[in-house]
Parts: C-alpha cells; structure tokens; sequence
C-alpha cells in the first residue's frame, strides 16, 4: 500500500518533465519536424511554377532524384563548396590556434587581450551581406585594391578578381576566414583556459619548449573542442550562401565556379519548383548526416 | 550534439519547406469578372514613377500619406515593391493567384508591368482588355503602335496602356568625337556609326587612341536583341536568334581587342564611363536614361556640362516603359478606366509631363509638335524656346526618337524573354572573360534557363 502511494509521487514528480518539455517539443514539431517530412514528401512530386501557370504537383515517384543523379550538378557544386569551405578553414584554424595559445599563455602575460579578443570577434558582427558588398567593391576593376596594386607599379591593368576562379574562390573563402576566426579564437581559448596550469607548470619544471607544450599538452587536452569547432564549421560551410550569392550576384561565376549547393537550391525558387529543391534537399541531408557522423565516429574512437 | 547538428539540418530544411504553404493554384475560368462601386483601389508597382505622375497629373488627386491618396472618396492605395530579385513579380503572383479569394478591398485594380516580362501577365486571365473597361482603339489611336504591340496577348486584345515612349539612341561623348573622328555633329558622327561594320572600324579607332567604344559589351545587348527574327522559346524548346549570335561574335572581337568590357549594367564599373576620368565613348539608351541615369548635375560628370550628343546608331531600339493593365476583379472599373485614359491619352496631361519631367510620351501629335519645334517650351529665363535637352548640350533628340518609336518591331517577343536575355548575358559573360569556351558558356546558359522555366528544352 505504502509503496503504491510513493510511486505515484515519482510520477507526479515525473510529470513535471514532461510538462517542461512541451514547449521545446512544439516548437521542434512545427517548425523542424513538419517541414522536414513535408520536404521529403514534395520531393516525390513534380511541382513548378512557369510564369503564371501551376505544374503539378503530379507524383512522379523518384524521378526528381534521379533528375539530380543523372545531370550531376550537384557534385560540382558540393565540390565547389567543400573546396571554399576548405581554403577558408584550414587558415581559420591555424591562426585560432594561435592566438588562442598566446592569448591564454600565462607565461607571456600578453597585455590588451581582452581588447584583441573584441576586435577579432567584430567581423562576426557584420552582416554577411554587407561585408559581401563591401568586398565587391573593394576588389571591382575600378576598385580600391587594383588602384592600389596599379599605383604601385604591381599591375599595368586592373585584375578582374571575380571573372577568374581561383581569385573568385579565394575572395570566398578570405571573407569566412575574416568573419569566423575571432568565433574560433574565443572557443579554442575558452578550451585552453579549461586545460589544468599545473600541466603547464609541470612542463615549464621539466624544460619543455613552448613548442613541446603546445603540441604535447595543449592540442590533446583541447580535443574535443576542436572536434566541435570542425563539425559546427563543416556545417556552417556545407550552409555557405549569402556570401557568394551576394559576391557573384547570384550567378555563381565564372562558369559556376563558385556556386554553393545552397545556391543552386536557391535558383530552384525562382520556378518555386519544390519537387527538384525538395530532392535536392533530401541529399543535402544525407551528405551532412553522413559527414557528422563520420566525424563524429571517427573522434570518438580515438578518445576510447 | 548529435540534437544539434540534426536541429541544425532541420533549420535548412525548414527554410526550403516553409515557402512550400504558399503555392497557389491558377485561377481557371476565362472570364472577365469587373464592377464598380469599390471604396479602395490598389496599385501594385515597383517605384515611385507612377505613383508621382498621378499625384503631379491626375485632376483631383489628392495625397494622403507616403503610400495612400484619395481620389473623391475612394482611397487609393499604392502597393510598392521593389524589382530587386524578382521581388515585384513574385509578389504580384501570389496576388493575382489569390485574386478571386481575396477580400473586397484587398483585390489589386491596377498593376503595372514592364516589356520584358509583359506577356507573362498580357496573355492570362489576370489582365483584362482595356476595350471591356470601354477604352476605343480611337482613344489610343494617337499612340505608337509598339506600345500596342507589347501588351496585345495572343487572342489580339489590347490588356494594357503606356503613357510613355522609349525608343533609344546612341549616346557619344563629343570630345572624343571631336578628337578622334574630328567633329562633334550629330550627323557627321552618324556617318561613323550607321551600320554594325563601321561600328566596329570606329571602335578600333577608339582603341588606338586609348578609349573604350562602350562601357560593357552589355551596353549594345538590346540593340540586338530587339532586332531579332525569332523567338526565345519556339514549340517549348529554347532557340538562340542568329542575332544575339551577331552579338556574342561582335562582343569576344570587342573583348579580345580590349575596346570594351564585360561589367554588369548599373555596376560602379559600368558607370565610372559617365565621368571625365572615364574613357567611354558611347552607350546606348533612351529618354529617361539621359535624364536620369547619367549622373547629370554631379562634379566631374559629362552630363552635368552637357557633353554628350545623340545618334540614331547603327540599329533602332527600345529600353524599358511602364504599362497600366487593369486587373481582372476589380471592383473601380470605371475609375480603372479614368486614370488610364488620363494618364496616356489626355494630350494636355502628355505635354505637362514632357515638360515637367522630360518623359518622352506615348502621343504622336504631341511629340512630333515638340520634335519640330512646333509647340515651343520656356527655358530659365522664361522666353519661349524650341524643346533642348542640357545634357546633349542643347541638342533637341526627339525627331530622332520619334522616327526610332515608329521603327520599333516587337513581332518576336515572347512570355520568356526577362528571363532568357538575363540568363545569356550572364553565361556569354564567361565566353568573354574567357573562362569558357562558346559551346561550354551556352551550355551554362541552357542549364540556367531550365532551371528558370523547368518546362522548357533545348
């Protein structure tokens, strides 16, 4: 008798929980969940606007993905986008890594970090958009960096940094690089801070080298933040859109060398064609999942 | 984590899915359903122009505030969305699409439309034939007939009116003219440009003494374009006109000989050509582009001294212009049909705009009374004066762009043709810049417009 009053008391304590989690759930249901499904059920769909006339939606079954299989655009353009993503975050790393190092050295007692660390932070701030239309003037024919490179006597005529790849490209990942280094400063430092001085001081008794400590001590302890860093970046960067959008004014050029996924699912809008953004859609989701997971098993591994 | 990189996912898919609620069905039923007695007539359009014409010239209208005004006592209020990504367009869809469910007040009277996308709307049940509203071919008996043939849909009923003309010329700098071809008269520099080949003899002068011929191989696309022999999208496949051929040959020449570039119109780099430091010769526009595009009363720029002058150029064409089109549910019919006549056929109404803003009209008999110097303006002194303009430094363009609107022909324009036009720049662009080959760049470009139109081949 006795036990069965306690166990209601649980329950009701229970309840609580749940009650507390409606909230969340709701808000994922709605506007996670529903639209996830919805996408894949349109993807089976042809469905498109021309002009003012409706298409569908008619159930084609899998033809849209096989649509996207068989052109193969979307290889070039995840290709695209892993090859940005890449020129934009090996460097983001490498200099994070650094200045987090220095910033949280005790030894070197650096003097204004704090200032540093807002400064760096501070083209995070900016939107992408405007930061997009700031470099395209700045690197247009008759902007400021080929009048300056002209002036000093480095170029005879203006470089079209925008009609060649490699520079569109670089422009690209340049611009990420700015925008995401100070957030990766402040994680990795956040990590580093975290790590015990004692190791630290061990070291310095031991007469290890700042090199020694750096790669014997902090890069270990600081794993899985950097696993956190490297998955939330590949997303952000599986995601990137307004920057090129707005640098190549939606074209993607030259010959779509820049063109993101995210783009190309953005041309499918026009048409509101929502059979082929839905497929498109679906892969997205299957190359992200697949990528997290790997990344994800893969640090997992080690750390056992 | 593994909630957060799925969460994160879902916030993509959510953007894609979420646009899915608002897809509408199209309206069937050929009908044209028109009334009277509305108490708020809505205009969509994409810029102040319209709207400051009725306010400065429709009797009786009077301002409310920024987006609303009265006219007796029906509120009139302007929708405006800007063109930037297609905005407008895709706004007024999802309007028209809900036209017949919309409430009383909230049904769009009037929407405006341009050439390039005017089939798009003319050829569907949304706009209705001006002669159901009561306007005669007799009222815009004085108009030019291109401005007819833009908005005629395919069963020949007239769905639209324009009260403006936009024949274009071709627009030279006169000290360059001066220097290198050794005059500055309108005709002499004429004789230099009339067809394609003297066209590109004169531009390689220009390239010796260190000019540009034009700003972007852009700048000629139109004249080319509207003077094509057939359509963008024949029987549901896309077609490339031997004249837009003509161009892309003529523009890589023009490239690889460094005589122009490949900016985008309306960038820095494309207009930087409207100053003195610019070394641009010529572009090619229309009325409202001298008057309002050409940076004309900044420093520094050609404009402001009046050095520019104006030349037929080697073909004729046309660059932009505005329609009124009555939408179908309106419930302001005859008010619909008030404002359209006014605005476009109300010859005082023409000549004050002339005047007022530098509009070239949709009014033969006016035009040709200011072309010839017939009908005289006041000048800043106040004496009565023959029609000039400052930035073509005195010269009066409009017998030239009075015989350029009776040439133009829009025989071959079709519902694709924004869209198409748009999408071959851009590809022809990496032909140029020599990123691509010819066969690569039209294959971007057919990709792009299957993307555009899914329901088209090539």
């Amino acid at each position: 008798m006795s036990g069965k009053i306690k166990r209601g008391k649980v329950v009701s304590y229970n309840k609580w929980g749940y009650i507390f989690l409606i909230p969340f759930v709701l808000v994922y249901i709605i506007f996670q969940l529903v639209p996830l499904v919805t996408t894949i059920y349109n993807s089976f769909f042809e469905n498109y606007r021309q002009g003012l006339m409706q298409v569908g939606p008619n159930f084609i079954g899998f033809d849209n993905y096989k649509t996207i299989l068989t052109n193969g655009d979307m290889w070039v353009y995840a290709q695209n986008t892993f090859i940005m993503w890449i020129l934009g975050f090996v460097p983001q790393i490498i200099v994070s890594l650094l200045l987090g190092a220095w910033f949280s050295d005790t030894r070197m007692r650096l003097k204004g970090t704090r200032f540093f660390k807002t400064v760096i932070y501070l083209p995070n701030l900016i939107m992408a958009s405007a930061f997009s239309m700031l470099f395209f003037t700045l690197f247009s024919d008759g902007g400021p960096v080929n009048s300056i490179l002209m002036q000093t006597g480095i170029l005879d005529s203006p470089y079209s940094f925008l009609s060649h790849a490699g520079s569109a490209r670089g422009l690209v990942a340049f611009m990420n690089f700015i925008m995401w280094f100070g957030n990766t400063t402040i994680l990795l430092m956040a990590g580093m801070m975290g790590i015990d001085t004692a190791l630290f001081e061990a070291a310095e008794v031991d007469g290890a080298t700042s090199a020694q400590v750096f790669f014997r001590i902090t890069l270990p302890l600081l794993k899985p933040i950097l696993i956190y860093v490297m998955i939330t970046s590949l997303i952000g960067g599986l995601q990137m859109f307004d920057v090129p959008q707005i640098l190549t004014n939606g074209t993607g050029d030259p010959m779509r060398s820049s063109m993101t996924l995210i783009m190309y699912l953005n041309k499918h809008l026009f048409s509101k064609n929502y059979g082929l953004a839905g497929a498109l859609s679906v892969f997205l989701f299957i190359i992200t999942a697949a990528l997290s997971m790997l990344v994800y098993r893969f640090s997992n591994r080690k750390e056992a | 984590m593994k909630k957060k990189i799925m969460s994160t996912i879902l916030a993509a898919a959510t953007l894609v899915t979420m646009l899915t609620g608002c897809g509408g069905q199209t309206a069937d039923g050929g009908k044209v359903s028109i009334s009277d007695g509305g108490k708020v007539l809505n205009i969509a359009c994409w810029n102040e122009e319209f709207k400051s014409r009725v306010e400065d010239h429709y009797p009786g209208y009077q301002i409310v505030d920024a987006t609303t005004g009265k006219i007796g006592d029906v509120t009139v209020k302007w929708n405006i969305t800007p063109n930037e990504n297609n905005a407008y367009q895709n706004k007024l869809d999802e309007n028209l699409l809900n036209q017949a469910s919309a409430a009383v007040d909230d049904k769009i009277d009037i929407f405006l439309i341009e050439a390039d996308y005017a089939l798009k709307y003319v050829d569907t049940e949304y706009a209705v034939p001006v002669s159901s509203l009561g306007i005669t071919d007799a009222d815009l008996a004085n108009q030019y007939q291109y401005t007819k043939d833009v908005v005629t849909d395919s069963n020949g009923n007239i769905k639209g009116v324009s009260w403006q003309g936009c024949p274009g010329v071709l627009i030279y700098r006169r000290d360059i003219a001066k220097e290198i071809l050794g005059s500055d008269d309108p005709d002499v520099v004429q004789g230099y440009l009339s067809d394609w080949n003297k066209f590109s003899e004169t531009a390689a002068k220009m390239q010796e003494a260190g000019y540009y011929m034009m700003s972007s191989v852009n700048d000629s696309y139109r004249v080319y374009s509207n003077n094509v022999t057939s359509k963008w999208v024949v029987d549901g496949k896309i077609n490339i006109d031997a004249n837009l051929m003509a161009w892309v040959e003529s523009s890589k020449a023009m490239v690889d000989a460094g005589q122009t570039n490949t900016y985008d119109l309306w960038s820095n780099d494309w207009s930087a050509g409207f100053f003195e430091e610019g070394k641009v010769f010529c572009y090619f526009g229309p009325a409202w582009f001298i008057d309002f595009s050409m940076s004309a009363g900044t420093e520094g720029a050609i404009a402001t001294n009046g050095g520019w002058g104006a030349a037929a150029g080697p073909q004729g064409f046309f660059w932009g212009g505005t329609w009124i089109c009555a939408a179908n549910g309106t419930d302001n019919s005859s008010l619909v049909k008030d404002i359209i006549l006014q605005m476009t056929t109300n010859e005082a109404v023409m000549t004050d705009i002339v005047v007022a803003d530098n509009d070239f009209v949709n009014n033969k008999p006016a035009m040709e009374a200011l072309a010839s110097g017939e009908q005289k303006i006041k000048d800043e002194s106040g004496k009565e004066v023959e029609y000039f303009s400052k930035v073509l430094g005195g010269q009066n363009p409009l017998p030239m762009f009075c015989a350029g609107a009776e040439k133009v022909d829009l025989s071959n324009q079709g519902a694709y043709d924004q869209g198409c036009n748009e999408e071959f720049q851009k590809a022809m662009k990496n032909y140029f810049d020599g990123n691509a080959t010819l066969e690569e760049a039209l294959e971007l470009f057919y990709k792009a417009v299957e993307e555009k139109y899914p329901g088209l081949t090539h």
